[in-house]
């Protein structure tokens, strides 16, 4: 294997995380959008959870009007620029689009939807403002895709708005969390900044809400109180061995690559534990990073993996290989990880079974879990009448995203358990007019 | 293998693709190297009079990611000395005897007329070709289109060429005139021996959106242009057929208009031309596609069986009717292939908005059904579907009958008021208008509305009128 070196600068790195959905240059973007039917009651808006007015948008892109197309896009999905990198575009807009009935490549939705709002963010294009104030005030814990959204559609309806993010940067996951290869850290916070602009929403950065002081303080001060806290650290697998050195979890694995690129330590030989999309984008990262070896350990079979194909094609494409049907029971090693102990797993009606007596070792220097991250139990658990369910989401009311604690109100994967960034986004637009209808119920 | 040579109107050609007069034809440089890559014939950038040519001098028409579906130019005649021209005839000729160079002509006074034809025949031409088309600065000096719009000053004109020329004279008409036959009639009278079609046709362009100003733009101001390219076939097609089928034009046709490929050839040859003539194609793509031109034009003779061009000149033009001789008993409707839709529902618009309201959504799948009763047969969603062979005209009536207007107007049972049964309208499908409102609140409404539209439905419903009782 080893397909990359390990990088060891800055521009090795970003050769090594070449966006695997660049940017379009303006003849691409005219032949692309002139391909566009322009559906009616086209079925790539109906696959799209924002509801982007994309044959309108693609439109505007090939008359020429590309801030008008980033006016579109925005007007649905405040997170456009990103999701048209990030999002799962294969099984959602152009996995929609009829091009694929035809065997024809279905538009690059996703591209052409960077393309436009990006043309917005460089050029600071003034598409919105805030809304004439209305004296209210609301408080958001979390600047991620559901915080951000919410602040901006709050903003726009005349709402004050404070952010209170625990961590240094705006956009959550999808600068901690998102593959870099799909997209930069740079374009992401650029997007944050143009938002910021465009509404003059407050963010206090490094500023954590943990205590119910906290939240007490938060409740007397504001109107309403916006969750988009999302999820927390990556579950325990509860295995011996686990606490050995250079076990560890996904999230905190890739957030560090986010943040540090190069001066990430990883591993010769990797063992990634999971079949979902963290499994496959830890997998395809070790692999970028230069990593010799890198096995994707599933404990059913190929086909049941819950990632994407076209994920876990993109992980094969850089050389991961797929070890299926085992079950870990062990972490071993002298202190640090020197492998993980294996055994066969069989399905059987649905279940997983272990073969018995099939156990083996599989030599490695690094195991990254990719087994699901926990909910903020704790957090929640301050907030009073605040239910949740028995898979820890938070229970919410389907068209306003009001809890049950009347002044709180969630999106995102705190409340949907964990789905995608275009999720959170759309979520937060509706959940923000939906802390309007209540406030307005009660001027 | 097919004989592609011509004989035109006595100019002799390997084949029937000749450079238009224009840019391409400039100098002998062009037309030796068109020659020698594979063209029959060169007509040659028309000569004249002194003339300034501006910069810029061309405007584009591009679609979606097409560029030069139209094209237009404030050019005017050769700019380059006389001399140097017929030097360099002689020179082609010299080394191409067996291709067709043609000089295009355009002076005013009958003696500049007589000096000039002498001079190309002197050179060496095989033919000349009197342009009276271009519609931009030289009709404002009395020449150009201001003498193709004008049968008997363009008759005069002929009859001065006629008097002194020895070779086979073609005149080029101009399509800025309401009936293109007035002037093949006269190039006829006057002695012409062919006439070619279309020069081009006046035109803006396009204006710049910044600026204010016509395309090209020539120090912030523009001036209407000549319009050419793939564009204007279609009228060039129809102005070619008016000419071939009119008993008194009579004379060869060499077609121009929007010809590009094999394909354009053949329609200009079966609807009456015998040599066909490329501008705008060859300035897009340059001298090498002659090559795409003459294999499949040999590639389609040999299928069709065709020994000569003669075979195929004018063969649609007997199928080429008034509208008054078609059959109002034929009948279609279209009919889905539902297993190549594709479900953009593209038909279903074009009917709905742009048509008769004969195709419905259907619930549970995107594949849209046409209401058979509603179908006035008239071809639009065929046209906007984008899968081949997904919507097809099928024939409804039996064959058996066959009855044209004029035949009803002979036969006294044409519809004198509306509310006569026999009268079209009567019987069509019309929905009510106000079932036009709220119609499509079912069509996913996208971005902020979406999430809080009601879900109301507003299927409304349409009853058939009849005009009257
Ligand atoms: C590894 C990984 C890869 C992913 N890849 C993709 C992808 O390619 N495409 C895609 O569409 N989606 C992807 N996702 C999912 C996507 O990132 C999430 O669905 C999305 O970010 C959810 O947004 P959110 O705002 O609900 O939560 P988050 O993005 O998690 O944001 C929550 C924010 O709240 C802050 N916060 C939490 N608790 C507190 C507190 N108590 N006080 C203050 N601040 C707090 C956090 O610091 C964070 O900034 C990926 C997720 C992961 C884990
Ligand atoms: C099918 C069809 C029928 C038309 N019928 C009429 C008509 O009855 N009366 C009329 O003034 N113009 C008629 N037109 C011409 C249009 O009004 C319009 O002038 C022309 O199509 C050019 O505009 P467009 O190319 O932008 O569509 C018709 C056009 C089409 C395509
Ligand atoms: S489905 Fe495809 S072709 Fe149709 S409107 Fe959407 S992007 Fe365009
Ligand atoms: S236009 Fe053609 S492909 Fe599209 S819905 Fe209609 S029949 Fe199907
Ligand atoms: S042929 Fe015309 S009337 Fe018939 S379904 Fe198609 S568009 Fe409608």
């Amino acid at each position: 294997m080893a397909e990359y070196k390990t990088p060891t600068s800055e521009p090795e790195f970003h050769a090594n995380f070449a966006q695997i959905k660049p940017r379009m240059n303006n003849t691409e973007a005219l032949f692309e959008s002139s391909r566009c039917l322009f559906c009616f009651d086209a079925p790539c808006i109906k696959a799209c959870p924002s509801g982007i007015d994309i044959p309108q948008f693609i439109r505007q892109i090939n008359t020429g009007n590309t801030t008008g197309a980033a006016r579109t896009i925005y007007e649905a999905n405040y997170f456009g620029n990103a999701c048209g990198k990030v999002c799962p575009t294969e099984v959602l807009c152009e996995g929609a689009c009829v091009y694929n009935l035809q065997d024809v490549k279905p538009i690059e939705i996703g591209r052409l939807q960077s393309f436009a709002t990006r043309e917005a963010i460089e050029h600071n294009k003034a598409l919105f403002g805030p809304g004439a104030p209305n004296g209210r005030k609301v408080a958001i814990i979390g600047a991620g895709p559901a915080g951000i959204s919410a602040a901006c559609e709050l903003r726009s309806l005349g709402y004050e708005v404070d952010v209170f993010e625990a961590k240094s940067q705006p956009s959550g996951l999808t600068v901690y969390g998102v593959a870099p290869y799909k997209i930069t850290n740079e374009e992401v916070l650029a997007e944050m900044t143009y938002l910021e602009n465009q509404f003059g929403f407050r963010v206090q950065y490094n500023q954590p809400i943990a205590s119910r002081r906290e939240l007490e303080a938060l409740e007397e001060s504001y109107d309403a109180i916006f969750l988009g806290i999302g999820l927390g650290a990556t579950n325990p697998l509860l295995l011996p061995g686990e606490e050995r050195h250079n076990c560890v979890g996904a999230v905190e694995f890739i957030e560090q690559l986010r943040m540090r690129h190069h001066q990430t330590a990883v591993g010769r030989k990797v063992i990634v534990l999971g079949g979902g999309n963290t499994a496959m984008d830890a997998a395809s990262e070790s692999a970028r990073m230069g990593a010799e070896d890198v096995i994707l350990a599933y404990r059913r079979g190929k086909e049941e993996m819950g990632a994407y194909e076209f994920e876990y094609d993109l992980a094969k494409g850089v050389g991961v290989k797929g070890l299926f049907n085992v079950a870990p029971v062990e972490i071993v090693g002298n202190g640090k990880v020197e492998g993980v102990k294996f055994i066969r797993t069989a399905t059987l009606h649905g279940q997983v079974q272990v073969v018995p007596g099939s156990e083996f070792v599989e030599p490695c220097d690094m195991v990254i879990k990719a087994t699901g991250q926990a909910k903020q139990t704790q957090l929640l658990s301050l907030i009073p009448g605040l239910e949740v369910d028995n898979r820890g989401r938070i229970v919410a009311d389907a068209r306003t995203g009001q809890t049950t604690n009347p002044k709180y109100f969630t999106s995102g994967d705190a409340r949907n358990g964990g789905a995608e960034v275009v999720n959170a986004a759309a979520e937060a637009k509706a959940t923000a007019r939906g802390i309007h209808k209540f406030l307005a119920g009660k001027y | 293998m097919p004989d592609l040579s011509i004989n035109f109107a006595g100019i002799k050609s390997p084949n029937p693709f000749w450079l238009a007069s224009a840019p391409p034809t400039n100098s002998g440089y062009q037309v030796m190297k068109a020659f020698d890559a594979g063209w029959g014939g060169a007509v040659w950038k028309t000569l004249g009079v002194p003339v300034v040519n501006v910069s810029s001098r061309y405007g584009g028409v591009n679609y979606r990611d097409k560029r030069l579906v139209g094209f237009n130019n404030i050019e005017l005649i050769s700019d380059r000395p006389l001399s140097d021209n017929l030097r360099e005839i002689e020179e082609v000729k010299k080394r191409f005897p067996n291709h067709a160079v043609i000089a295009s002509l355009m002076v005013q006074s009958r003696q500049e007329w007589h000096d000039i034809v002498r001079d190309v025949q002197n050179a060496g031409s095989d033919g000349i070709e009197l342009n009276f088309g271009c519609p931009h600065g030289m009709c404002e000096r009395g020449m150009g289109s201001a003498v193709g719009q004008e049968p008997e000053v363009l008759q005069t004109i002929v009859e001065w060429v006629m008097e002194v020329a020895k070779i086979p004279v073609i005149v080029k008409l101009t399509p800025n005139i309401s009936d293109i036959t007035e002037p093949a009639m006269a190039a006829r009278r006057g002695g012409a021996d062919a006439i070619s079609l279309i020069n081009t046709i006046q035109s803006i362009v396009g204006v710049d959106l910044d600026l204010f100003a016509p395309y090209p733009i020539v120090d912030g101001k523009g001036s209407n242009g000549g319009y050419c390219g793939p564009a204007v076939k279609p009228i060039a097609l129809n102005m070619v057929k008016n000419c071939a089928q009119h008993p008194k034009v009579q004379l060869p046709i060499s077609g121009i208009g929007g010809i590009e490929n094999w394909r354009d050839a053949v329609e200009h040859i079966l609807l009456g031309a015998s040599s066909v003539q490329v501008c705008t194609a060859a300035m897009h793509f340059g001298f090498g596609i002659i090559r795409e031109m003459t294999s499949g034009l040999e590639q389609y003779m040999s299928e069709k069986g065709f020994h000569t061009i003669y075979d195929m000149v004018g063969k649609a033009l007997p199928n080429v009717k008034h509208w008054e001789d078609l059959n109002l008993k034929y009948k279609v409707t279209a009919q889905i292939n539902e297993d190549k839709c594709i479900g953009c529902q593209l038909c279903y618009t074009a009917c709905e908005d742009g048509a008769h309201q004969a195709i419905r959504l259907q619930e549970g799948t995107r594949v849209p059904e046409i209401i058979q009763e509603n179908c006035v047969g008239c071809n639009l969603c065929s046209l906007v579907c984008p899968v081949e062979q997904c919507i097809t005209m099928e024939r409804r009536d039996d064959g058996t009958e066959h009855l044209t207007w004029k035949e009803r107007t002979e036969a006294g049972t044409i519809p004198t008021e509306f509310n006569d049964e026999r009268a079209g309208g009567r019987h069509h499908w019309v929905p009510e208008p106000a079932a036009a409102l709220d119609k499509e609140k079912h069509k996913t409404l996208p971005g902020k509305a979406r999430q809080y539209a009601q879900t109301a439905a507003a299927t409304a419903t349409a009853t058939v009128t009849s005009s009257s009782g």
